[in-house]
């Protein structure tokens, strides 16, 4: 199913600070639904939006455990599914199957943990917001979804915060 | 005298670190395609030596019993040795927060991923009936064979297929919001290429506050893996109880070494390649003083493991252990013993000038040193110590042919060949992390 577009005012800043103040009055006016695009993760901005932390910690988490105990179990299967006795040890032992755990916890932890930057980053992308080239470059943009009633509003602050561009995107 | 080169003001803008690597991207030097033509060469001198070992079998690659692992098996160890930087200089030194690691890590994380690509190859090769390799996957079990998870050389086979997943993981991760800049940058087909490699990354807040935690997660999980691999490597001449071999000390000594040749070829590799794609401003240098001093740190490292290793070959009493020694540095093979002390040991303490760690050429000279005496550290390793095993009888000299030489040539073309591609298609600098060192310019001073 092709994206549909989301309605609202684009805008592109220069400066961090001009960007960060129009996140943050923007929010005061109720917008929470904002998309910031940044060539470089930012800590200001990131601030300004009121991010916390991320859930793909909980990913990797849950991939590293299952990793390691899909080593455990797996080493111990196939060694009682053909069981040869050599001098009289056990047939399976923990010691040397550590590092099977150890590295199939590091493998499954970080495909696991790939997975659930690009789930966790997908989710907002069902509904398609505007973007510009500019922004991997070297603008910031803030994009504001909104219904045609409250543009001027939108426009207004982001020009006081001193946006370079505004464009309004139906 | 100041004790370190200084840290280059960037003076850069973001457009400008955008339009600088894009540029790396455009038609190449002559010496580009000299190079990619060199390396091309070698891979192909490589591919008939192995065509003539499919046709006539390994006694063209000099075995002698006991010696069943000669070449192959050291140049295994050599490569994987070498992809050790990568995952140092990328993930281990990001959780250090070290600013100078921005400018060098891509490439050096691609040098990992070929690197283990290159030594993966050699498994294969050594195994003689190559065109049956699938007799060593124990499952579904027809062939009744035995999974043996106490084997060293299981782990080993656990240990390198993770290191090249993650490796490859990280270097593709790290490459998505570049290779978005790039999109933004090109039209026609090549905008279509870099459009999917960058899996529609726009750089928005949620991308970002996701990446920038799952990139952290994924270097804390790779920083115990690049310890860990080699540590495995060593395991499958430790656990064994040929002398030489038998010692506790072959983890971290092996460790070392791996990020000490890796390094080695860091050198070798930018110092050319950052003239040939003209990002002198970008690599300075000040990395190359940095990259120097950890040449020198794991170096004297290795000079210590060294050391150590004759130490107790000697203060064990044990007539064999002290035997394998003598043999290194005064057997028949001594030239190997002495090339491996002289390139690593003593060469690399020429980096505690500053004058030595700044000056390029100079710096490419011990690089191609440090290759050379990495390579041979695991000939004499291997070689020797397996010429004299257990009963004297039993002993035998095996000695490298042109087989071995024309498959060690074959798998440095192969490596140059997927490194140079990858330099012409990929940014070799990264442009993210680059701008992440730039600050956005402000309006006012002060808050935002």
């Amino acid at each position: 199913m092709a994206a549909t577009p989301v309605p609202g005012v684009l805008a592109a800043f220069e400066h961090v600070d001009g960007a960060t103040q129009a996140i943050r009055a923007l929010k005061r006016q109720g917008h929470a639904d904002l998309t910031v695009y940044s060539a470089a993760p930012n800590h200001e901005i990131e601030e300004a939006l009121g991010h916390t932390g991320s859930w793909v910690r909980l990913f990797t988490l849950v991939g590293g455990l299952s990793g390691c105990a899909a080593g455990y179990f797996m080493t111990r299967w196939m060694s009682y599914d053909w069981p040869l006795l050599v001098g009289g040890k056990p047939i399976a032992a923990l010691p040397p199957y550590v590092v099977i755990m150890f590295e199939l916890t590091i493998l499954l932890g970080a495909l696991s943990t790939v997975a659930g930057m690009i789930v966790l980053s997908a989710r907002r992308g069902l509904r398609k917001r505007p973007f510009h080239p500019r922004f991997t470059d070297d603008r910031i943009g803030v994009f504001v979804p909104c219904g045609p009633g409250a543009v001027a509003g939108v426009q207004h602050v982001l020009t006081a915060a001193g946006a370079v561009e505004v464009t309004h995107e139906a | 005298m100041t004790a370190v080169a200084q840290r280059p003001v960037i003076t850069q803008t973001h457009a400008d670190v955008t339009r600088d690597v894009a540029a790396t991207l455009t038609t190449p030097s002559r010496w580009y395609y000299l190079a990619l033509f060199g390396a091309v060469a070698m891979f192909l001198v490589g591919l008939v030596t192995f065509v003539l070992l499919l046709k006539e079998g390994m006694g063209l690659a000099g075995y002698v019993p006991p010696v069943m692992w000669l070449v192959y098996i050291t140049t295994f160890v050599f490569w994987i040795g070498i992809g050790h930087a990568g995952t140092l200089i990328s993930a281990i030194l990001f959780l250090f927060r070290s600013p100078w690691r921005t400018a060098v890590y891509r490439s050096t994380e691609a040098m990992t991923v070929f690197a283990v690509m290159t030594a993966a190859l050699f498994p294969i090769i050594h195994i003689g009936r190559q065109w049956v390799f699938y007799w060593l996957i124990p499952y579904p079990n027809q062939r009744y064979l035995w999974p043996n998870f106490k084997s060293p050389l299981l782990w080993d086979v656990f240990a390198i297929t993770t290191y090249f997943t993650v490796s490859a993981t990280f270097l593709v991760v790290g490459l998505v919001p570049d290779n978005a800049a790039i999109r933004d940058r090109v039209s026609g087909w090549r905008k279509k290429l870099y459009g999917m490699a960058a899996m529609g990354w726009t750089g928005s807040d949620t991308q970002w506050r996701h990446y920038t935690r799952g990139y952290l997660y994924l270097a804390a999980l790779a920083t115990p893996l690049v310890l860990s691999v080699h540590s495995v490597v060593s395991w499958d001449f430790a656990m064994g109880i040929v002398p030489g071999w038998h010692g506790t000390i072959f983890a971290p000594y092996f460790v070392a070494g791996a990020i000490y040749s890796g390094i080695g070829m860091v050198l070798t590799l930018l110092i050319p390649l950052r003239r040939v794609l003209r990002v002198e401003h970008m690599i300075t240098e000040y990395h190359f003083d940095n990259l120097a001093k950890l040449t020198l740190l794991t170096g004297s490292i290795l000079f210590y493991a060294y050391l150590m290793e004759y130490f107790v070959g000697w203060y064990s009493g044990n007539t064999f252990e002290q035997t394998a020694f003598w043999r290194r540095a005064f057997g028949p093979q001594w030239w190997a013993g002495w090339s491996m002390i002289i390139c690593n040991a003593f060469v690399s303490q020429l980096l505690w000038f500053r004058k030595i760690r700044t000056n390029l050429t100079a710096l490419f000279v011990i690089s191609i040193f440090i290759n050379i005496g990495m390579w041979f550290e695991r000939y004499v390793i291997i070689a020797s110590s397996l010429s004299n095993d257990f009963v004297p009888y039993a002993w035998g000299q095996a000695n490298p042919t042109w087989a071995d030489w024309g498959i060690l040539m074959g798998s440095f073309g192969w490596f140059l060949m997927y490194f140079l591609l990858f330099a012409r298609t990929f940014p070799i600098v990264a442009i993210q992390e680059i701008k992440e060192m730039i600050p956005y310019p402000r309006r006012k001073r002060g808050g935002g």
